[in-house]
């Protein structure tokens, strides 16, 4: 029973269907992983109780033949996502103790449907970072490591915990959001499966706010079918996010299998940038064989307005960020540092309670917002949004789905770039694109580099049409034959 | 465009966020950086565009006017940093 926690989401339910074994032994062989994996800090909080209790409730529901779709699997869960009764942080000291009384409707959907939930997942601050090290709580460790090195790296971020947990077996599957590249890019990193599907596929009730207009949850897993399977259960519409589209929600799994003949590929020669090491050129080329061995057309296209996409993201997402965490004011909820008066109260709470990058992204926020800067920084960035969402119409009408590399490097070592926040931000440049235009992206691990380290490739969907997503990473997944696992070092 | 200390104390008051004086500089020097990176969006031509909020096109759905949830004060009152009697406490906001 030592290796239930090494099975794909969609072999678990197969052998819990047969009773080769119980949710509670599937989920105790994941609480046992985790005890021996805290050198790589994916979890914040552990609720072995109440993932018992989940699992021997799975077990009883299976026995009497009403089994949900994912009955006994066990899931972690972003820190993002608010759990009735269990903390919350965000990756942030600000919310202090605050403990949820509701349930975010993505992870209610999913208790819904019978998983078990296993724990809460490490983050970057308020989910913006690209490497997991802005959280409050310390970096997570990515359990690959350089061949024959003892660094530790980064997984990416900023679902940097649920990217490793996945990575490193501690969970079947975990959920992620992605504001500009937060699913994809530790998915990347980690030699995992992300999707982040299309714009208001996935309720953003109970998930704590970074930039609404482009927050989007997906989950994070071992394999595209596991991503179909889950994603499922995560997505449809609720009342309570209204963003949330009215849109019936298919059987993503079937859509994995699909043939892919006669359909048109792009490759958009925007994506082809400047000083790109030659190892990721590499993996784009062999995915372009591999799909056009599987009878599709490649198309080369253009979206002239990419190199735009990132500058206009540090206006948006910020601007957006700053009026969300305006929230956090230490009156209602989170912790509280008193001063003189009332606004000393908040000035000093929010200095405390806010790390440096998120203080950051509240500065550029605020001054892209004030009166004098408005027209200048915010409505010329979300005019150039427009922009960029036109060029993806355009190129739709060309092609299916478009192919790119998900992250412009391998995983790069923990402390290694965080001088310079312009280089960080430049970790989303291929990803941050789907974010702007609200589409669907799924990154599907591609081969290692030489140094040993996982490589991803991005496959973008036209909205709502997350089946040819599954459908064209289903088969690059077949073709890279991926079956590498990091070695244990934890 | 570069911001310098005493813009970056006006944007950190508008924002409620303490910053200390020896940190202002550091500061106005990281969001100069940032904001002349981001000023290459003057190159691209917007003319006749119209700004874009929301990826989705429809309206905004109206929902019933009614009641769907409340009498849950006790769990509204659950995360305050200080409650007392029913109500959360705060410093005084007016003299």
């Amino acid at each position: 029973m030592g290796t239930l926690n090494k099975l794909t989401l969609a072999g678990a339910l197969k052998g819990l269907e047969a009773r080769d074994f119980s949710a509670r032994e599937l989920t105790q062989a994941h609480l046992d992983a985790m005890e021996s994996a805290h050198a790589l800090n994916a979890y914040l909080v552990t609720t072995s109780e109440q993932a018992l209790a989940m699992a021997d409730a799975s077990d009883a529901r299976r026995a009497k033949g009403e089994a949900g779709p994912l009955d006994g699997i066990p899931l972690g869960v972003k820190d993002l996502f608010c759990t009735k009764g269990v903390k919350t942080t965000a990756g942030s000291k600000i919310l202090g103790d605050f403990t949820p009384p509701y349930e975010s409707t993505v992870s209610d959907n999913l208790w819904r449907d019978g998983a078990v939930m296993l724990g809460k997942l490490n983050m970057d601050e308020f989910a913006m970072g690209s490497s997991n090290e802005t959280s409050a709580f310390g970096p997570v460790v990515n359990p690959w490591r350089a061949k024959g090195a003892d660094v530790n790296l980064v997984p990416g971020g900023s679902s940097g915990g649920s990217a490793s947990a996945v990575a490193a077996d501690l969970c079947l599957g975990a959920t992620a959001t992605d504001t500009g590249g937060s699913i994809r890019q530790p998915a990347s990193f980690t030699g995992t499966v992300g999707i982040k599907p299309t714009y208001g596929r996935c309720s953003r009730y109970g998930i704590v706010a970074f930039a609404s207009s482009l927050d989007q949850a997906g989950p994070i897993t071992r394999t595209v079918e596991d991503a179909a399977i889950m994603l499922r259960s995560m997505a449809g519409h609720d009342p309570k996010d209204s963003t949330s589209l009215k849109a019936d929600v298919p059987d993503f799994a079937a859509a994995c299998t699909r043939s892919l003949k006669g359909m048109r590929i792009g490759i958009p020669k925007e994506y082809r940038v400047d000083g790109m090491p030659g190892e990721i050129e590499k993996i784009w080329a062999d995915g372009m064989d591999w799909l056009r061995k599987e009878g599709c057309e490649l198309v080369d296209v253009s979206l002239p307005h990419t190199k735009y996409a990132l500058p206009a993201y540090y206006i948006i997402a910020p601007a957006e960020a700053s009026s969300n965490l305006a929230r956090y004011d230490g009156m209602r909820y989170g912790a509280r540092v008193d001063g003189a008066d009332l606004t000393q109260t908040y000035e000093k709470t929010r200095a405390a309670g806010f790390g440096e990058e998120v203080r950051r992204r509240i500065l550029i926020g605020t001054y892209v917002l004030s009166a004098g800067f408005y027209d200048a920084y915010y409505i010329r960035a979300q005019k150039v949004r427009a922009r960029i969402t036109e060029d993806f119409k355009t190129v739709f009408e060309q092609c299916d789905a478009l192919l790119t590399p998900t992250a412009p490097s391998a995983a790069f070592g923990i402390g290694a770039r965080n001088n310079d926040p312009l280089q960080m931000y430049l970790n989303d440049i291929f990803t941050v694109t789907a974010n702007l235009a609200g589409l669907p992206g799924i990154s599907v691990p591609a081969a290692l580099d030489s140094t040993g380290l996982p490589l991803g490739l991005q496959v973008i969907g036209k909205a709502l049409d997350e089946e040819t997503c599954f459908a064209v990473g289903g088969a690059l997944e077949r073709a890279a034959r991926f079956d590498a696992k990091p070695g244990k070092w934890w | 465009m570069s911001v310098d200390a005493k813009t970056v104390r006006r944007i950190a008051r508008l924002a409620r966020l303490e910053v200390a004086d020896d940190k202002l500089d550091h500061l106005a020097g990281e969001l100069s950086g940032i904001l002349r990176w981001i000023e290459q969006l003057n190159e691209v031509d917007v003319s006749g565009i119209a700004p874009m909020a929301s990826v989705e096109d429809v309206q905004t759905p109206m929902r019933d006017d009614v009641v769907t949830d409340g009498e849950k004060r006790d769990a509204v009152l659950a995360n305050a940093p200080r409650s007392e009697e029913g109500f959360f406490v705060m410093p005084k906001a007016v003299e």
